[in-house]
């Protein structure tokens, strides 16, 4: 009997002194963290992309914590609602950006570039485009081997088997930039998404000369300029044979759609053209008005 | 008796189709595309423009620097483009186009065919004369000869190691040189083994190329008691710098150092055929000895073209284009690459043209990797091909360095061996590109 009580009793006298060490040690050595960077990591939207530029969605709540404005922090997943909370929980005000969303600047899809060789070794664009200049005529061109799939941690991009090109969606894509980084060829370019998701770009990064860019690829930029001709904002540029809208000038007017010989210049979700009318029918119709 | 490396390496198929073909002196092309950067180094600059007349042996592109070299007119007519042109990989390098009239040599180039045994170039003078030639590593490296050639200060070079060893399967050009200018190699061998100062020249050749080794041995005797010929195992890759050295002297080169570290300076057999004619005959490398094989090829063959022909023409003269022909490799059939395109040019260092067909081509599924470590067995480097690949799929670039990623010498004996199918050395050098591209931008 005497045997179990003296077990228990320094047990518990052995462990109720431990317990006062680690006590004292943990009050110590305790780590300070604010909580404000839990609510914050709380409103985040968690995926981890680092599109923020920052080491996941932790290090973004502590960057946004420790930043006397949040001018310079912008979680492009959650967008404009998740800045809002996370200023809201912050007591500061968040500053409205414009949506981006990734676009893809190549159309070369399989009936509209040949191919002039057969690629055989490791299915990656790194790989490839390190090895040689693709397996088309153009050197610039999509590789279609969806290096850009992989890394796209919100299921917004998937390669069509049809035309061998990814297809980015509009929905899911949050502009984190990761396929940017990813694709080789620098095809995919993060643009506003315009209003009502409308946008107006140049689908090629096709360097070559006019010529040479037209026999590689049907659909190619062959910087002729007549888009910057037609342009009445400036926004147009021409360098190295390919044209170039800047998304912050561009009005959305269609102009260089309308001119472009090649096709290359897309433009998404606007709505059907009217058909056209030519100007004499105009004219009459003018005249009967003002009889 | 023989020797071989001992850690790694593979036996591949022979299949030296075109053993024993004399070579065949190719008439100049109608034009020639010359790239300026044919080396391992700054780009040469271009001195020609649009319009100027040029005779063979005439200096078109300078060298950009001292790991450099210069590039010479193959051929004599006029300049019809100084522009940038598709190489073998399908992007566009800097090329001089020349549209051949005649064939009018400069006047100091002795073409003769007689065998000057004088070395008359004093010692000192040999580096910077084979620099003005623009010879560069013929054996497929490219690597700037006079560079080899200056030892540094404070080391010495005790051995010059000849590389003659022709460990590519299929790829007969070197065999047949030795075969039909053995003279002409050995006293090249003679000259840089005075321009670096060294003790010995040992040659090294596979055994299967028996009559190499007796021919040379006896042209050798001929000359001087220095240079010895050793027979090695066939193995490959044996002619890797690194194996080679390690073969016939016995020492290793520290990992990230050079030959010079160890004593020696290997040497290309190509490279010696091309110093003799630099120093001894004022020629610059406008030519070179290409082996065009394959097994579907009606005539492969071993042919001495203008740098700057078409690899289409030397396909023709081989024979033609065999219709089912599924790929054309430049260069041997383990390290060289299929080209894009059939007009892509000879360069200073197109060892072979490879013609494969579409079964050859095939190559198997890709399975996962099953861990059977076959490639950590074959890697003549001691490097883990598996465990490389895997870091560069999860991109971890740094975590390559201390893997010593960049120890490797692309032999591919490790995509070669793998039972699972996996292009490893692709990733290998995918990862190799990435890792220099940090290590650079650190140092800047």
């Amino acid at each position: 009997m005497e045997v179990v009580l003296y077990t228990v009793v320094s047990l518990s006298v052995l462990g109720a002194v431990l317990g006062i060490v680690l006590f004292v040690i943990a009050q110590k050595f305790k780590v300070v963290e604010d909580p404000r960077i839990d609510e914050v990591e709380a409103v985040l939207p968690g995926a981890n992309c680092g599109g923020c530029g920052l080491p996941g969605c932790r290090g973004f709540a502590e960057a946004c914590v420790k930043a006397d404005d949040l001018g310079a922090l912008f979680c492009p997943a959650g967008g404009n609602a998740c800045m809002a909370q996370v200023a809201q929980a912050l007591g500061q005000v968040a500053v409205e950006k414009d949506p981006m969303i990734a676009v893809l600047r190549c159309s070369g899809s399989f009936d509209k570039r040949p191919k002039t060789n057969h690629y055989n070794s490791a299915p990656s664009c790194a790989v490839a485009s390190m090895l040689y200049s693709g397996d088309t005529g153009c050197p610039n061109g999509c590789l279609g081997m969806g290096d850009c799939v992989d890394v796209c941690t919100f299921d917004a991009i998937y390669i069509d088997n049809t035309t061998g090109l990814p297809v980015i969606s509009d929905v899911n894509c949050t502009a984190c930039g990761a396929c940017v980084k990813a694709c080789p060829k620098n095809i995919i370019e993060l643009r506003l998404k315009g209003k009502k998701d409308r946008r107006i770009f140049v689908s090629c990064v096709n360097t070559e000369k006019g010529g040479i860019a037209k026999k590689s690829c049907s659909v190619a930029c062959i910087g002729c300029g007549l888009c910057a001709k037609a342009c009445a904002y400036d926004a147009i540029k021409i360098e190295n044979n390919l044209a170039y809208i800047d998304f912050e000038k561009c009005k959305l007017c269609r102009k260089c759609v309308e001119v472009c010989p090649t096709n290359a210049i897309h433009e998404l979700n606007f709505p059907a053209r009217k058909p056209k009318v030519s100007d004499d029918a105009t004219i009459a119709e003018k005249t009967k008005e003002n009889e | 008796m023989l020797k071989t490396f001992p850690t790694g390496g593979v036996h591949p198929a022979e299949n030296k189709l075109s053993a024993g073909k004399t070579i065949v002196k190719m008439d100049p092309p109608k034009t020639v595309v010359v790239p300026v950067s044919q080396h391992i180094g700054a780009p040469a600059q271009a001195v020609v423009a649009k319009g100027d007349k040029v005779m063979v042996g005439q200096l078109i592109a300078k060298s950009g620097g001292f790991v450099s070299a210069n590039i010479h007119a193959p051929v004599s007519g006029t300049v019809v483009k100084v522009d940038k042109m598709p190489d073998s990989t399908g992007y566009k390098q800097m090329c001089v186009v020349i549209d051949t009239a005649g064939d009018e040599w400069l006047p100091d180039i002795d073409r003769s065919a007689d065998l000057i045994t004088e070395i008359s170039v004093p010692d000192g003078e040999i580096a910077a004369k084979i620099a003005a030639a623009g010879i560069v590593g013929m054996g497929g490296a490219g690597f700037p000869t006079h560079v080899k050639m200056t030892v540094p200060p404070g080391k010495k070079a005790s051995h010059l190691v000849i590389n003659a060893v022709e460990c590519e399967p299929y790829l007969t050009s070197d065999h047949q040189l030795m075969m039909e200018k053995a003279n002409e190699i050995i006293i090249g061998c003679l000259i840089m083994q005075r321009a670096i100062a060294a003790t010995q020249t040992i040659i090294g050749i596979e055994n299967n190329k028996p009559d190499a080794i007796k021919h040379l041995t006896e042209t050798a005797a001929k000359y001087s008691s220095s240079i010895v010929v050793q027979g090695l195992k066939v193995k490959y890759p044996q002619g890797g710098e690194k194996q080679l050295i390690k073969a016939v002297v016995k020492r290793e080169v520290p990992s990230g150092g050079l030959p010079i570290d160890v004593g020696c300076v290997v040497q290309n057999v190509g490279t010696a055929y091309a110093v003799y004619e630099a120093i001894q005959k004022n020629k610059p490398v406008i030519e070179r000895v290409v082996s065009v094989t394959g097994k579907s090829l009606q005539n492969p063959v071993n042919l001495l073209a203008r740098i700057g022909t078409p690899i289409s023409e030397l396909i023709e003269a081989a024979g033609g284009l065999p219709e089912n022909t599924a790929k054309i490799v430049n260069g041997g059939p383990m390290m060289g690459k299929a080209v894009a395109d059939v007009s892509v040019p000879v360069t200073k260092t197109t060892s072979g043209v490879l013609i494969i067909s579409e079964l050859e081509a095939l190559r198997p599924e890709q399975f996962n990797c099953i861990r059977c470590a076959r490639c950590v067995g074959v890697c003549p480097m001691s490097l883990e091909p598996y465990l490389l690949k895997n870091l560069v799929n999860i991109s971890e670039w740094e975590a390559l360095q201390p893997e010593r990623v960049l120890d490797c010498i692309e032999c591919g004996s490790c995509s070669y061996t793998c039972v699972a199918g996996i292009p490893l050395l692709d990733y290998i050098r995918l990862g190799k590109a990435n890792l220099n591209k940090i290590l650079r931008s650190r140092k800047s």
